[in-house]
C-alpha cells in the first residue's frame, strides 16, 4: 500500500516537472490581485478593467507611465474655439480583424458608450460633454460641446475606440466570448474566463511596432499570500501589489526584481461638517454632544492634521510604502503645488490651537474606516487614534468591511472617515471637483465630498478653471484652488500609495503612476 | 419511499423560498452596491441611471417578487458584475469545486477508515498511537497555514507541484474533469491533499472510537468463539456495525466540503464556486449570493436524502421516515 503510493506520488512528481518549468521566452504569465469583471471596454469603469483593456483597444489619447497625456490613435488635437475641438486621427491603423481605422470607427464609439445595457459604472460620463461629433475626412474629427470643456482630452483618454464593423450590434456576450473584442491595441483576444484568467496574443500588425510578448496569460490571484508564492515557484513571471510584508524579503532575493511608484492614490480623513451640532460619534468626553460642530473650526481641522506623525505611518505601518501627502496628488502631477508641504508632527502645537478653539481639554470621537480596501487600511486607523492619546482627543476605531462601510459613510453617517482616492485624469482640478467642491450633485460638483466642506474662494477658483482654455492660467487656478484648500485643512491628507511589482530575474517592469499592470511594460532586462 | 421522496422535497422547497428571502433582507441591509460599482467621479446622473439598469430603484419588495417570478421561470438574475446569468457563473465553476471536494473526501476515506480501523485494533501499539497523534495534527493545523506550507515546500522549495490554478481539463459527459490527465492531477493534488486533511482527522477519530467500542460487544465475542476468520470479523461484523455514523458524517462533511473550500480555493487559486462567493459578497453582488445559497441549499437536501436511503441499506432496523405513520 505505502509502496505503491510513494511510486504514483514520485509519477506525479515527474509528471509536473516540465509543467512547472515550462516557460518559453516569449511567453509570460501575470498574476493580478483583483477579477476582470468584462472583456466590454465600455461596461464598467473599473481600474482593474481599464488596466487589461489598454492591451486590446485603445483611446484616442493614451497616458504614459506618469499620466501624461501622449498621442495614441489621434496625432494631434486642438481648440478651435472654447467649444469646438478637432483631432488629427493615425492614419494606417487597422483593427485585429484587419479593417482600418477611421473617423467613423470613432462615432461609434461615442454612440455606444452611454447605450451599453445593464453597466453597472458606465463612461458615459467621460462622452457626455460632446454635444455633436462631426466628420471631416476619415482622419479629421470634430468634436463640439455645449459649454467650454476644458478636459475633453483627459475623458477621451478614458474611452478605448472599438471597431464599427465587428462591434455593430454586438452586445457585453460578444465581447467577453472574444466575437467583439477587436481593438487596434498591441495584444490579441485569446480567451477570457471570468474569476479565473485572460490570456492574449501578439497582434503583429501592431502600428507601435513590435511588443516583447507573443502570448501573455494573465492569472487572478487575489490572495496575495498565494500571489507571491506563484512568482517565487515561477508559475507567473510577474505580479502586482506585492503584500507590505515581502516587500522586504523579495528585495532581498537576488532571483526577483521590484520596481515601485508612487502612485495617484491619496489616503485621507474626511471631517464630516454637515452638521450644526456634534457629527456623529463626535461628542465631550463625557459622552455628551457638543453645541458646535468643532470639525467647522479650521483650527481644530489643522490640530487634527498636526496631531498625525505621518512619517511614523509611512516607515512603520507601511514599509516606506508610502509617501507622506500634502495635498491630493503628489507634486509632479498637473495642476499641485510646489508650496504645499505635509503637516508636520507637532502635538505641543496640536494642543494649544484645540485650546484656541475652545476645546483646552479635547473631545472624543470615533475613528471609521475600511479594512479590506486600501493598504494597511486598519492599521492606520489604529495609529491615529494613538497619536491623538498625545493631543487631549479621544479615539475610538471601528473599521468595517468595504461594503458596508461606503454606504454608510455616503449617508454621512460617521464623522471621521478614512478614505482613499485615486485621480485617473491625473490633474489635480478633478479631484478637486469630486472632495472638497461645495456639494452639488445635480451639477456633479462635489459628488463624493463626504465631509461637506464648502469655501465660497475655493469654489470659484475652480469652476473658472474649469472654463478656462489656457493651458498655463487654468493650472494656476487649480494650484490656487488647492491652495486655499490644503491651507485651509478642508481635508487631512494621509499619504500617497507606492504600487510595488515583482518580477521574475531578467525581467523589469516599468511602474506606473496609476496602479495598471501593462505587459508592453514589461520587457526583458539588459 | 415515493411518498417519504416527495415529502421531503416539499419541505425542501419551502427552505429554499424562506433562504431566498432571508439573503434577500441580509444583502438589502448591509449596503448598497450601486456605492461599490459606480466609479466615485460619477454624478447624480449616472448613479441614477446605474441604479436602474441593476433594478435596485424598485422597492425591496418589489425586487423580490421580481426575483421570484424569475426563479419560477429558472431566471435566477444577472451578475450586477459580470453581466452573465448567475447561475451560468455558477454552474461555470461548479465542477471545479465538485472534484476538488469529492477527491478530498475520497483521499479522507480510503485513508481515514482503514488508518482508523488499524488505531483501534491496536489502541496501544506504536503505530496507533502514530495516527493518533496525526490526526491531533491534522485536526489543529489552521487550513490556509497548511496550504501554504504544501506550496513552499511542493512548489518553491522543490518545483514539483504547481503553486495554483486548475489544470488541463478534458469532457466527461459534457463536464470538464481534470482528473483525468497528467497537468490536471498535479495541479490537484496539494489542495485535495489540504481540503481532505481536516476530514481524514476526523473519519480516524470516529473509525477508531467505534472500533474499540464494536470489538468489547458480546456479537464480536461470539463470532471470534464461532471460528470465524479475524478478517471477517472485522471487515464484516465490525465494520458495517460501525459505518452508521460514519456514513452520517461523510455526508455532512461532504456538503459542507463543497459549499465552504474557500480558503482551500483562495490559497490555491482554485476556480471553483468558493472564490466566486467571497467576491461576490465583497461586491454585494446579490444575484450571485443568493443563486449560489439556493445551489448549495438543494445540495444538502439531496446529500441528506441519500444519507437516509443509505441508512435503510446500511441497517435494515431503519425505516425511511414515517413510512409506518403512511400504512
Amino acid at each position: 500500500m505505502t509502496r505503491t503510493l510513494r511510486l504514483a506520488l514520485a509519477a506525479l512528481a515527474l509528471a509536473a516537472l516540465p509543467a512547472a518549468s515550462l516557460a518559453k521566452d516569449r511567453e509570460v504569465s501575470i498574476g493580478l490581485q483583483a477579477a476582470i469583471t468584462s472583456m466590454d471596454p465600455h461596461y464598467h469603469n473599473l481600474s482593474p478593467n481599464n488596466s487589461m483593456m489598454l492591451h486590446v483597444f485603445e483611446p484616442l489619447i493614451r497616458r504614459d507611465a506618469n499620466q501624461k497625456p501622449v498621442p495614441s490613435l489621434a496625432t494631434s488635437w486642438r481648440a478651435v474655439d472654447d467649444l469646438t475641438w478637432e483631432f488629427k486621427l493615425r492614419k494606417n491603423v487597422r483593427f485585429h480583424d484587419g479593417s482600418p481605422f477611421t473617423a467613423d470607427d470613432v462615432v461609434f464609439t461615442l454612440a455606444r458608450v452611454p447605450n451599453v445595457p445593464n453597466s453597472p459604472s458606465s463612461f458615459a460620463t467621460f462622452t457626455k460633454p460632446i454635444v455633436d461629433v462631426k466628420v471631416v475626412d476619415p482622419h479629421t474629427i470634430v468634436f463640439k460641446t455645449a459649454t467650454p470643456h476644458v478636459l475633453l482630452p483627459s475623458d477621451l483618454a478614458s474611452v478605448l475606440i472599438v471597431s464599427k464593423g465587428a462591434g455593430a450590434k454586438a452586445a457585453t456576450e460578444d465581447y467577453n466570448s472574444g466575437k467583439a473584442a477587436i481593438g487596434t491595441g498591441p495584444y490579441k483576444f485569446a480567451e477570457y474566463i471570468p474569476n479565473q484568467r485572460v490570456v492574449l496574443k501578439a497582434n503583429y500588425g501592431y502600428w507601435g511596432g513590435e511588443e516583447p510578448w507573443d502570448k501573455i496569460t494573465f492569472k487572478i490571484l487575489t490572495n496575495p499570500a498565494a500571489r507571491v508564492a506563484a512568482l517565487l515557484s515561477g508559475d507567473v513571471q510577474m505580479i502586482e501589489t506585492v503584500p507590505t510584508s515581502d516587500i522586504a524579503k523579495l528585495s532581498k532575493d537576488p532571483k526577483f526584481n521590484l520596481a515601485d511608484k508612487v502612485s495617484n492614490r491619496v489616503i485621507y480623513i474626511h471631517l464630516n461638517q454637515s452638521t450644526e451640532k456634534s457629527p456623529p460619534f463626535v461628542t465631550d468626553k463625557s459622552g455628551k454632544a457638543l453645541e458646535k460642530n468643532p470639525f467647522r473650526d479650521a483650527r481644530v481641522r489643522k490640530a487634527l492634521s498636526m496631531g498625525i506623525n505621518r512619517d511614523a505611518i509611512a516607515d512603520r505601518i507601511m514599509e516606506k510604502k508610502a509617501v507622506p501627502a500634502a495635498q491630493l496628488l503628489p507634486d509632479f502631477f498637473y495642476g499641485t503645488s510646489k508650496k504645499l508641504k505635509p503637516a508636520k508632527f507637532d502635538p505641543e502645537g496640536a494642543k494649544k490651537l484645540l485650546a484656541e478653539a475652545g476645546y483646552p481639554n479635547g473631545f472624543a470621537i470615533t475613528i471609521h474606516g475600511p479594512n479590506n480596501r486600501y493598504i494597511n487600511d486598519d492599521k492606520i486607523a489604529q495609529a491615529i487614534a494613538q497619536f491623538y492619546t498625545r493631543i487631549g482627543v479621544d479615539a475610538k476605531v471601528e473599521t468595517m468591511p468595504s461594503a458596508v462601510y461606503f454606504t454608510r459613510a455616503s449617508k454621512l453617517e460617521f464623522g471621521y472617515m478614512v478614505l482613499g482616492w485615486g485621480t485617473e485624469s491625473g490633474e489635480q482640478g478633478s479631484s478637486l471637483r469630486s472632495l472638497l467642491a461645495t456639494y452639488d450633485r445635480d451639477k456633479g460638483m462635489g459628488v463624493t465630498n463626504r465631509g461637506r466642506y464648502s469655501n465660497p474662494e475655493m469654489d470659484k477658483a475652480l469652476s473658472i478653471a474649469l472654463v478656462t482654455m489656457d493651458e498655463k492660467k487654468r493650472e494656476s487656478l487649480i494650484q490656487q484652488a488647492a491652495e486655499i484648500a490644503m491651507n485651509d485643512t478642508a481635508l487631512i491628507p494621509i499619504h500617497y500609495e507606492v504600487s510595488t511589482w515583482a518580477t521574475a530575474k531578467g525581467l523589469k517592469y516599468e511602474a506606473r503612476t496609476d496602479q495598471y499592470t501593462l505587459a508592453s511594460g514589461l520587457k526583458p532586462a539588459k | 419511499m415515493l411518498a417519504y421522496a416527495i415529502r421531503r422535497f416539499g419541505q425542501s422547497f419551502i427552505v429554499l423560498v424562506f433562504m431566498s428571502f432571508l439573503v434577500f433582507v441580509g444583502v438589502y441591509a448591509i449596503g448598497n452596491p450601486v456605492e461599490l460599482l459606480v466609479n466615485p467621479q460619477a454624478d447624480e446622473a449616472e448613479r441614477i441611471r446605474a441604479t436602474a439598469a441593476l433594478g435596485l430603484d424598485k422597492s425591496f419588495l418589489e425586487q423580490y417578487w421580481v426575483f421570484l417570478v424569475g426563479a419560477a421561470n429558472g431566471d435566477l438574475g444577472k451578475s450586477f458584475v459580470f453581466n452573465v446569468p448567475a447561475l451560468t457563473l455558477i454552474l461555470d465553476k461548479l465542477p471545479a469545486t465538485f472534484e476538488l471536494a469529492f477527491v478530498a473526501m475520497v483521499i479522507a476515506i480510503s485513508l481515514g477508515i482503514p488508518l482508523g480501523l488499524v488505531a483501534g485494533l491496536k489502541p496501544d501499539s506504536f503505530i496507533g498511537r502514530g495516527i493518533m497523534a496525526g490526526s491531533i495534527m491534522g485536526f489543529s493545523l489552521p487550513t490556509f497555514w497548511v496550504g501554504l506550507v504544501l506550496i513552499m515546500i511542493f512548489s518553491v522549495h522543490l518545483g514539483w507541484l504547481p503553486s495554483n490554478g486548475r489544470g488541463e481539463t478534458v469532457l466527461v459527459a459534457g463536464i470538464p474533469v481534470s482528473f483525468l490527465t497528467m497537468d490536471g492531477i498535479a495541479h490537484l493534488a496539494m489542495p485535495a491533499t489540504n481540503l481532505a486533511l481536516f476530514k481524514l482527522s476526523l473519519l480516524i477519530r470516529l473509525t477508531r472510537a467505534g472500533t474499540r467500542e464494536a470489538m468489547l460487544q458480546d456479537y464480536v465475542k461470539f463470532a471470534r468463539a464461532k471460528g470465524l476468520p479475524q478478517r471477517r470479523v472485522i471487515g464484516v461484523h465490525v465494520l458495517k456495525n460501525i459505518l452508521i455514523p460514519i456514513v452520517t458524517v461523510i455526508g455532512l462533511e461532504l456538503g459542507s466540503v463543497i459549499a465552504f473550500a474557500i480558503v482551500t480555493e483562495s490559497i490555491f487559486a482554485w476556480p471553483g464556486t468558493g472564490k466566486l462567493l467571497i467576491d461576490s459578497i465583497n461586491q454585494l453582488d446579490r444575484p450571485v449570493i443568493v443563486a449560489y445559497l439556493l445551489v448549495i441549499v438543494s445540495l444538502f437536501v439531496v446529500i441528506n436524502f441519500v444519507v437516509d436511503v443509505l441508512y435503510s441499506l446500511l441497517d435494515p432496523r431503519v425505516r425511511l421516515g414515517g413510512a409506518a405513520a403512511a400504512h
